[in-house]
C-alpha cells in the first residue's frame, strides 16, 4: 500500500520548529508528506486552524510545542494542552479518529525524536486511511 | 384632509418558515400593538402561519415584487429549498431571520446523524413504531391514477445562505421583537441600509459586554458543572461558577444577556461575533484556556466533565460550522 497521508504540523517557533530544523540539518529522514506551519507558540494554535485543516483535506494534524515548563511565554503550551483535550473530544464526536489529532512536546534538541514521531504518526494514519471530512462535505452537500 | 385620504405607499412583506419550530413567526406577532404600525407601513403578501396564501400566489408574483422577506428556519428538504429559491427571486431584500436560517439552529443538530440513521430510527427502530413492511416515505407515489408528491428529505441541514444569496441576517432564537421592529422601521423609513451580508438587530460585541454579572479578569475553572449542580448566587459570572455559558463567543444584542438575567447561562443563539469563522471552536478555545490545571491527567479529568462539547458549543451553529456535519464513513454511507 503506497498511500501516504497528508499531515499538517503546527510547530512552535522556539522549540519544536527548531527541533524539526535540527532534524533537517542533521540529515534525518522522515515522511515528506508532512506540511509544517510555524507558529510563534503552541498557545497560538486555535481550534479553528485544526478544523480548517481537516476541512481542506488534511489526514492528520500534529501539534508540537515546548516541553511543559519550557514555554518561551511561560504557559502557552499549557493553554495548548487544555484546548487540545477539549478539541480532541469534539473531533471524536464528529467522527474523526483520535489518532488523527496529536499533541507532542518536541524540544529544540530533539531532531531525531521529531523525525521518528512523524514516521510513526504517518504509519498509523496510513493504516486508518483517508480522513473523510473533506469527502463527506464534497459528497453530501 | 385630502392629504390623509391619499393611499400610503406601503412596502410588501413576506414571512416564511423552512425547518423551524414556528417561534420566529410568533416573534413577529409579538410586536403586539405595534402590529398596527407594521400593517400601516407594510402589506403582508405571503405568510403561511398567519395568512391563507398559497405557493401558487407566490409563483404568480413578478420577480422582485416583495420588498422584504423574513425567511426563518433551516433548509431540511426540497420544499424548503424550492421556496427559498422562489422567495429569493421574488424579493428585493431577503433576510435570514433567526438562528435556524442564519446558522442552522436546533434542526441543524440533525447533522450529527445521516439521513439513513434518522430514517432507521424514525421508521424502523423507535419503540413505538411497528413497520413490518419496512415502508419509508417516497418522493412520488401513484394512487388511484393520481401521482402524489412529497418533498425530499436531504442528508444535510443547510443554512439559508448555503442555499441562496442572502442580504442580511437577524440572529436569535427567536430574534428579539424589539430588534425586529428597529430593523423594520429602518427599512420602511428609507434609511440607508448597511452593506449586504451585515447582521442586523444585534451589535458587534459579545454577550459578556452587556452582561451585568460580576466578572474577574482571571477566570479559572477547576470543575465544570451542570446548572443544577450549583447554587447560583445570582451575581457572579456563570463561567466563574463552573457553568458553561456561551457569552464569550456569542454576539450581544438580545437585551443585556437576557438568559443570564433570567439566571440561565447563555446558550449562544445570537451566533458568533464579527470575524469569527466557527463559533464553537472559538468557545472551545476560550473554555480550554480557563481550565485551572497544568497536570495532563487532571486536565483530562476536568475536560471529561464537559459532557457534550459538540452539542454545547455548536447548539445553534453546526451546519454553519467548519466541519458542517459529523463525518460519514464509507461503509455506513447511503448517498
Amino acid at each position: 500500500m503506497n498511500y501516504k497521508p497528508t499531515i499538517i504540523g503546527f510547530l512552535c517557533n522556539w522549540c519544536s520548529y527548531t527541533g524539526a530544523d535540527l532534524a533537517g540539518t542533521s540529515r534525518q529522514k522522515y515522511e515528506d508528506k508532512i506540511r509544517i506551519i510555524r507558529v510563534m507558540c503552541s498557545g497560538r494554535i486555535e481550534p479553528t486552524f485544526v478544523l480548517d485543516a481537516f476541512r481542506k483535506g488534511a489526514d492528520g494534524i500534529l501539534i508540537c510545542g515546548c516541553h511543559p515548563g519550557d514555554c518561551h511565554y511561560h504557559e502557552g503550551n499549557y493553554k495548548c494542552l487544555r484546548r487540545f483535550h477539549l478539541l480532541q473530544k469534539y473531533t471524536q464526536q464528529m467522527g474523526i479518529e483520535k489518532e488523527r489529532l496529536r499533541l507532542e512536546w518536541i524540544s529544540a534538541s530533539e531532531g531525531k525524536e521529531f523525525a521518528e514521531l512523524v514516521d510513526e504518526m504517518s504509519e498509523k494514519i496510513a493504516s486508518l486511511g483517508k480522513c473523510m471530512v473533506k469527502e463527506t462535505l464534497d459528497t453530501y452537500r | 384632509m385630502a392629504k390623509e385620504n391619499k393611499p400610503k405607499q406601503k412596502i410588501k412583506m413576506a414571512v416564511y418558515w423552512g425547518a423551524a419550530c414556528g417561534g420566529c413567526c410568533v416573534s413577529v406577532l409579538d410586536v403586539h400593538e405595534a402590529l398596527f404600525t407594521v400593517v400601516e407601513e407594510a402589506d403582508l403578501v405571503f405568510w403561511p402561519i398567519a395568512l391563507d396564501t398559497k405557493y401558487a400566489d407566490l409563483e404568480k408574483m413578478e420577480d422582485q415584487y416583495i420588498d422584504l422577506t423574513l425567511f426563518n428556519g433551516a433548509i431540511r428538504n426540497s420544499e424548503n429549498e424550492h421556496i427559498a429559491k422562489l422567495l429569493r427571486k421574488k424579493s428585493k431584500i431577503l433576510v435570514a431571520y433567526g438562528a435556524c436560517a442564519q446558522l442552522g439552529g436546533i434542526p441543524g443538530l440533525a447533522n450529527f446523524s445521516s439521513k439513513k440513521e434518522i430514517f432507521d430510527r424514525v421508521y424502523f427502530e423507535s419503540e413505538s413504531t411497528e413497520n413490518k413492511d419496512k415502508k419509508i416515505p417516497l418522493t412520488t407515489v401513484k394512487l388511484n391514477g393520481y401521482e402524489l408528491y412529497l418533498s425530499e428529505f436531504y442528508n444535510d441541514v443547510k443554512t439559508l445562505a448555503q442555499t441562496v444569496d442572502v442580504d442580511y441576517s437577524i440572529p436569535g432564537c427567536p430574534p428579539q421583537t424589539e430588534r425586529l421592529l428597529e430593523v423594520f422601521m429602518a427599512i420602511v423609513s428609507g434609511a440607508e441600509l448597511p452593506p449586504k451580508g451585515s447582521v442586523l438587530g444585534a451589535h458587534d460585541k459579545p454577550q459578556c459586554d452587556d452582561c451585568k454579572r460580576i466578572k474577574t479578569d482571571n477566570k479559572k475553572i477547576k470543575a465544570f458543572k451542570r446548572p443544577w449542580e450549583i447554587e447560583d448566587d445570582g451575581v457572579t459570572c456563570f463561567l466563574e461558577q463552573g457553568v458553561i455559558c456561551m457569552g464569550p463567543a456569542t454576539r450581544g444584542g438580545c437585551g443585556n444577556a437576557r438568559c443570564v438575567i433570567g439566571n440561565a447561562p447563555c446558550r449562544g443563539c445570537y451566533g458568533p461575533p464579527p470575524g469569527v469563522l466557527d463559533p464553537g471552536a472559538k468557545m472551545l478555545s476560550a473554555i480550554g484556556t480557563i481550565i485551572d490545571s497544568d497536570d495532563p491527567d487532571e486536565i483530562i479529568k476536568i475536560v471529561e466533565q464537559v459532557v457534550d462539547p459538540a452539542g454545547t458549543f455548536y447548539r445553534f451553529s453546526l451546519p454553519a460550522s467548519i466541519l458542517h456535519r459529523k463525518i460519514i464513513h464509507k461503509e455506513k454511507s447511503t448517498a
